[in-house]
């Protein structure tokens, strides 16, 4: 495809995938320069293709809501060295499909999580929030907050969700932490794998035998009444995609903010001072950390033009949401954490027809930690030095690994 | 200010809900988009901006 660029090849070369050491929560620096740079950059990419990298916020946006542009690669392959660019879509693989097919899955789910509903599960998220506060704040100190409360949270928020008996949650729990930790071992993991596709194709079959209202069931009997039922593959995939979509951007959103705040005393203080200010917090670290953070990719399926820039069909395109968000023009001082800051128009949830069908459940998820961790905890600090926390830089959700805290007697 | 909304473009995201509650609603049997006000008074033009702004899917158009 090189033949067809009509841009200038950069000089930064390859995909900046590095971040500096010294701002472990700032996205790679030469994103400053490809933000000021005219056009868009033509950059190798690890998977072994060039992309055009889109870094600015105006062209994200309108890259992610242009119809020429295919999802069918998964979103991050650029940076997986040994990728597949051209596996055929699964069905009910919401992430890759394009035009109706994903417009029918997608309307088949969105009832499930409006505004409103979601609104509905906040006591019980709450009360999760809470119950996990009690038994931390039962123990002594240090404890690691993500294992102990930023993974097991998403986690039973999803087995609530999708209707999950409480007999099997501990289980689930601890084998869908096996499959997005990152200290799992191929063997562990390879296990997991296979365990969590057993137990949703198990949970698919009993929710089509018996329909009960949840998630799973509902949306099956909304299929059947609209007349487009779903196959079993569609709607393990489905739930697959949920679980993984819903759990491990979660768990690292809470580990990884928390993190942040630490280091920001300020806004902690604010924070802990009215515990209101969760709502607008919550949209603004979504924006600051940006944890899907190598971007999603598209493919060219025609001519088009993205800015000034004209793109040939079959180019590939990373829509590097974390240079948008911190793109000066729209966020000023945008390297900087206000969370007082009207942040909603972030790109963390990425924009245009996949844009987070799960975000509504994301936010109220965070806002319930954000309030209630600090207040209940108001002296929560590191038990370990900064510079021994590990963050998860070749994941292709940013993170850390762990987080050790601690806090004085009193809390409890 | 004249509100118009493209049901069809609508992908349930749910940002005009949160941006703008008194002017934009969500079916409960779909998710889509239901317009609540076709002109909104003067205190929720701000809003109602908002929204159109944050649409992922660009379904609500507003004119003055």
């Amino acid at each position: 495809m090189s033949e067809t660029k009509v841009g200038t090849r950069s000089e930064l070369g390859s995909f900046p995938t590095e971040r500096d050491p010294r701002c472990p929560f700032d996205p790679p620096t030469e994103y400053v320069e490809l933000r000021a740079q005219e056009g868009t950059a033509s950059l190798a990419c690890p998977v072994g293709v060039d992309a055009r990298v889109v870094s600015r916020y105006d062209d994200v946006r309108a890259m992610l809501t242009n119809p020429h542009l295919s999802s069918h690669a998964a979103p991050s392959t650029h940076v997986v060295a040994g990728g597949v660019l051209d596996r055929p879509v699964a069905p009910g693989s919401l992430l890759n499909m394009d035009g109706p097919g994903h417009a029918r899955l997608r309307r088949l789910l969105t009832p499930e999580f409006t505004v409103k509903r979601i609104q509905a599960m906040r006591p019980y998220i709450r009360g999760l929030v809470d119950d996990h506060l009690d038994a931390l704040l039962a123990r002594t100190g240090p404890v690691d907050l993500v294992a102990d409360f930023a993974l097991p949270i998403p986690s039973l928020v999803i087995c609530e969700l999708l209707g999950v008996d409480y007999a099997d949650r501990d289980r689930f729990q601890e084998q869908t932490a096996v499959l997005v930790g990152t200290n799992s071992d191929p063997a562990a993991l390879e296990q997991a794998n296979l365990e969590v596709v057993g137990f949703m194709t198990q949970l698919v079959l009993t929710k089509l035998e018996t329909p009960t209202d949840d998630l799973l069931g509902r949306l099956i009997v909304r299929a059947r009444e609209t007349g487009q039922e779903l196959s079993v593959e569609e709607l393990v995939t489905l739930g697959i995609t949920l679980l993984i979509a819903g759990h491990e951007t979660t768990a690292n959103m809470i580990g990884l903010s928390t993190l942040a705040l630490l280091r920001q005393p300020d806004q902690l203080a604010a924070l802990r001072a009215d515990p209101e200010l969760a709502g607008t917090a919550v949209d603004e670290m979504l924006r600051y950390l940006s944890i899907v953070h190598f971007g999603v990719l598209r493919q060219a399926t025609g001519d088009l033009t993205i800015g000034d820039e004209e793109i040939k069909a079959g180019e590939w395109l990373v829509a590097v949401l974390s240079a948008g968000n911190r793109d000066e023009s729209v966020f000023p001082d945008a390297d900087r954490i206000d969370l007082k800051r009207e942040a909603t128009a972030h790109l963390a949830f990425g924009y245009g027809i996949h844009q987070c069908l799960g975000q509504q459940l994301a936010r109220v998820e965070l806002q319930e930690v954000f309030a209630r961790l600090h207040q209940r905890i108001p002296t929560l600090r590191l038990a370990v030095p900064f510079e021994d926390i590990e963050f998860k830089d070749n994941a292709l959700v940013y993170g850390v690994r762990a987080l050790p805290v601690t806090w004085d007697g009193e809390d409890a | 200010m004249k509100v118009r909304i493209d049901v069809d473009a609508c992908v349930g995201a749910g940002q005009c809900v949160l941006a703008a509650p008194d002017v934009f609603d969500q079916r409960d049997d779909d998710g889509m988009v239901v317009l609540l006000v076709e002109d909104p008074p003067a205190h929720l033009e701000a809003a109602t901006e908002h929204a159109a702004l944050l649409c992922p899917a660009m379904a609500i158009v507003v004119d003055r």
